[in-house]
């Protein structure tokens, strides 16, 4: 097999940047939830002070 | 409440499980179904995925362009939002063709590139482009002027857009001419490949875009609810 070495480089490279590009998004909306649920507990005790 | 949250769970599921379906079946058809090419051998099964992602890449950057344009005209935040998520992903498809093109080119044409060709270099603006334009969001903190001037700046970037389409009609270049529309360019099997490929990308693209779409949206919640709590703090609700 010819070239299968930039073959296996080219494929490992687009599963590579696809993965952390999904990793990055369900980070950013999981620390996000995190928020809106600290957001609420601060909004939800404001209401009862 | 849960039981919608509970839907769009399964929803999401099985949207990326189908993708993930759709995915494994292009790399199979990419690295072990298609014949082998004559001239290039192995390394031509670059092309599946690089040609492909250049092809996303466009559509995604076509969606980040009606994003522009209908925030300019109708001014509804959720435009804007349709915006910034395709153009987040248009950049990851447009690293992906990119950088496999050299990966590919240097063994094919013996130069990882070359400046003087349109397809590549008018690929490459496209990316500083992009690239600029999620920048520039992020020196605007209010949220309508930052919808506004990145609209602006989007309609302009789109305007690289037929450039790159179209540079491998309209100029002599390094970069192979479009083989999958040229009578004998593409095996037929190669030809089902490629097509495959592109719908398995298509359809990743449009998971990705919904995922980004709605980190915005929560963005939005959270910006909203701290704009009431800020108020709660100092006192508004008395």
């Amino acid at each position: 097999m010819n070239h299968f070495g930039s073959v296996v480089a080219a494929y490992m490279f687009i599963w590579g940047i696809l993965m952390v590009y999904q990793f990055t998004v369900s980070k950013r909306v999981s620390n996000l939830r995190q928020e809106v649920e600290r957001l609420k507990e601060t909004l939800e005790r404001g209401k009862r002070n | 409440m849960a039981s919608r949250i509970r839907e769009s769970i399964f929803g999401q599921a099985l949207a990326s499980v189908s993708v993930s379906v759709l995915i494994g079946f292009a790399i199979y058809g990419a690295l072990i179904w298609a014949p082998t090419e004559k001239t290039m051998g192995f390394l031509q099964r670059i092309f599946y995925f690089h040609a492909a992602s250049g092809e996303v890449m466009i559509l995604a950057f076509c969606a980040a362009f009606i994003g522009n344009v209908g925030y300019l005209i109708r001014r509804k935040i959720e435009w804007d939002w349709l915006a910034i998520s395709s153009v987040e992903v248009g950049l990851i498809f447009n690293t992906i063709s990119l950088v496999t093109g050299p990966i590919w080119a240097k063994p094919a044409w013996g130069i990882w590139w070359d400046w003087g060709d349109a397809r590549l270099t008018s690929t490459f603006v496209l990316w500083v482009l992009y690239i600029g334009y999620v920048i520039l969001r992020r020196m605007i903190e209010n949220p309508e002027r930052r919808a506004v001037v990145s609209s602006v700046f989007g309609v302009f970037a789109f305007l690289d857009v037929p450039l790159v389409y179209f540079s491998i009609w309209w100029w002599r270049t390094q970069h192979p001419p479009p083989l999958i529309t040229k009578p004998g360019g593409l095996a037929p099997d190669m030809l089902k490949v490629f097509f495959f490929t592109m719908a398995a990308l298509t359809a990743l693209m449009a998971i990705f875009i919904r995922q980004r779409y709605k980190l915005e949206a929560v963005r939005h919640t959270v910006a909203e609810m701290q704009i009431e709590a800020d108020y709660r703090n100092e006192g508004g609700a008395k």
